[in-house]
């Protein structure tokens, strides 16, 4: 600020006739310093609709979350808030002992380790199919491969557990190639693959518009030059299509590991955490403790995912930066 | 020889017929599950559990979808998601761009906060706050009403940083402009901004509409009695409840809640896919 104040007297001296704005600027300190607070009143005037609901629905029950977590409270301290004890770290240290949570906790990374590569294999082989210089369909191909995307969890995990029965779709479509398949969702070894299955179908969509952005960022000179060197084309996307897509490689992982990390739907419709927890989620855990009243209890197992998410954030927040 | 010639001229145009045949049968894998429930949707109880099943209905059927509106009230369910999915979808486009535009445009103290704020906020999924938000909407005496299924979604992070990110491209030399010609802020806004914003805007609303039509956990937590459910909602608890195996309405119920949104999407696909690719949402 000081230093506009020391140079302006000087620009206008040198330059000719000074417009009406920079005279409006070289005003006093004290006439400048007002029009701040009042700029200031006005953009918090215009960001106050915005910054009730989200301080009152986003942030503070954010802290309240935390705050819960060190916390006995249940339903029934809803109308006596004063009857809560703080317990410190009691609920963590109680999640880490039971065996449900602790399976729920191995579950959810089983759905994001196995899930994240899966989805993302699939997304770019049709990324790069795309992307291989056809013209005709490829709209029709794009929009049909993106529509389960912006299909509802709940309806789609109904249709699919309707095709994972012993005697559905999908078992009749492996006896058409001589495999017996195992009765999915009701198999402790298979529910859980059955849910990753469906998980990669309904979002490898995202994940494909975004390596076909990365792809055609990529010079076609780069893949002429290689072949004119004599590379093949699996050479020249080992050695040229994927060390230029790591960025964006990296992006997508992320933005799939914190979605993925929430997934509770599928388990709810589905399987109901079954059977014998092979498919219970965290989210589906803090759900289900909250239904039975324990909501610090509740509040603990969701700010476990709460922390992991966090984390991840800051890992894309950091590669967006390194990128730009 | 007579084997080795033909397969030649097979294998010639094959790059590209075979990228066409590989696209084409991953395009109908991807699209089966919808052909199966809209098929399955207008079969009879009988067909529906036949086994072998079959893909076409023999004698297809509405009774699914008159069933579901007549004794399912469905029709309420649909209303009920239609009112929250706009009533959010007008107050983000209302007070989200208002805040945009003050953190694009206006230089104020404590700005850098706010930002900071929304970035923060922008990946905190509904999973990790709905207990303390249940306790806050039921203390306030908004439980089970539509009050309180909208009012946590009526402004979105997201919906702030995406217009903050737009405003933040129109030049400043048209602001100056007009307040040189005298136009206030708000006139500014009103007059100026909000009709340069109309592509963001649009974005904005499918994916507010998208994500309310499509939300799970807080219909699920704060609606308590049937009038206030959802469609996801009413078709989650109609499939592991009692009649958990009544396939035929089950499927005609995926389909009042799938067609509306692919419809919506197909008339409107490059903000949808723009939109989401560039927010990843879930």
């Amino acid at each position: 600020m000081s230093a506009t104040t020391l140079i302006a007297p000087s620009e206008a001296a040198t330059t000719s006739p000074p417009r009406k704005r920079d005279r409006a600027q070289s005003r006093s300190p004290r006439r400048r310093g007002r029009a701040r607070a009042r700029r200031t009143l006005v953009a918090w005037l215009f960001c106050s609709p915005f910054l009730f609901f989200f301080l009152l629905f986003g942030l503070w029950p954010v802290l309240a979350s935390l705050l819960m977590s060190f916390t006995d409270i249940t339903s029934r301290d809803l109308r006596t808030p004063f009857n809560v004890g703080f317990v410190g770290l009691q609920n963590y240290l109680a999640l880490f002992s039971d065996d449900t949570f602790v399976r729920s906790v191995l579950n959810t990374l089983y759905f994001v380790v196995v899930g994240i590569p899966l989805t993302m294999v699939v997304a770019l082989t049709i990324a790069v199919a795309l992307n291989s210089g056809i013209t005709r369909l490829k709209a029709v191909f794009r929009v049909g491969y993106f529509a389960p995307v912006v299909t509802s969890i709940i309806a789609i995990a109904v249709v699919w557990r309707y095709m994972y029965q012993d005697d559905g779709l999908f078992n009749a479509a492996l006896a058409v190639i001589g495999i017996d398949g195992p009765d999915w969702l009701n198999d402790p070894a298979w529910a859980m693959p059955a849910l990753i299955i469906m998980a990669v179908w309904r979002n490898f969509g995202i994940p494909m518009v975004i390596f076909l952005a990365g792809l055609q960022a990529i010079p076609t000179e780069l893949h002429e030059a290689a072949s004119v060197d004599g590379a093949g084309k699996w050479r020249s996307f080992r050695s040229i299509t994927l060390p230029l897509l790591r960025p964006t490689t990296l992006v997508v992982a992320v933005l799939l590991s914190i979605a993925y990390l929430q997934f509770f739907e599928e388990p709810f419709v589905m399987t109901g955490g079954g059977p014998l927890d092979s498919t219970t989620s965290i989210g589906y855990f803090a759900y289900e403790q909250f239904g039975f009243g324990l909501y610090g209890i509740a509040s603990a197992a969701s700010y476990v995912l709460v922390l992991v998410i966090a984390l991840l954030s800051f890992l894309q927040f950091r590669l967006f930066r390194s990128r730009s | 020889m007579t084997i080795a010639a033909p397969r030649r001229t097979l294998r010639r145009p094959s790059p590209r017929a075979l990228i066409y045949i590989l696209l084409s049968l991953g395009l109908v894998i991807t699209l089966a599950p919808f052909a199966w429930m809209l098929l399955g949707s207008i079969k009879p109880t009988g067909e529906i559990l036949a086994n072998p099943n079959q893909w076409l209905p023999e004698n297809p059927t509405l009774s699914n979808f008159t069933d579901l509106l007549a004794k399912q009230n469905f029709g309420l369910y649909f209303f009920n998601s239609v009112l929250v999915a706009v009533a959010c979808v007008i107050g983000n486009l209302l007070f989200c761009s208002m805040a945009g535009y003050a953190l694009a445009k206006i230089d104020f103290a404590g700005k850098k906060l706010l930002f900071s704020l929304v970035l923060l906020m922008l990946v905190v999924p509904g999973i990790a706050t709905f207990v303390p938000l249940f306790v806050q909407v039921s203390n306030l005496g908004m439980a089970n009403s539509y009050i309180g299924l909208i009012l946590p979604y009526v402004v979105t992070p997201l919906g702030v940083f995406l217009m903050r990110q737009f405003i933040g491209e129109i030049p400043d030399s048209l602001l100056e402009a007009a307040r040189i010609d005298g136009a206030g802020e708000v006139r500014i806004f009103f007059r100026l901004i909000l009709p340069l914003s109309g592509p963001a805007l649009a974005t904005l609303a499918i994916l507010t509409f998208l994500a309310q039509w499509n939300n799970f956990l807080w219909p699920l937590v704060i609606a308590q009695t049937d009038d206030m459910y959802t469609l996801p909602v009413a078709l989650a608890l109609f499939a592991v409840g009692a009649n958990g195996t009544n396939y035929g309405l089950l499927l005609a119920g995926s389909v009042v809640v799938v067609l509306p949104m692919i419809l919506i999407f197909l008339f409107l696909q490059r903000y949808f896919i723009q939109g989401i690719a560039s927010t990843g949402i879930k």
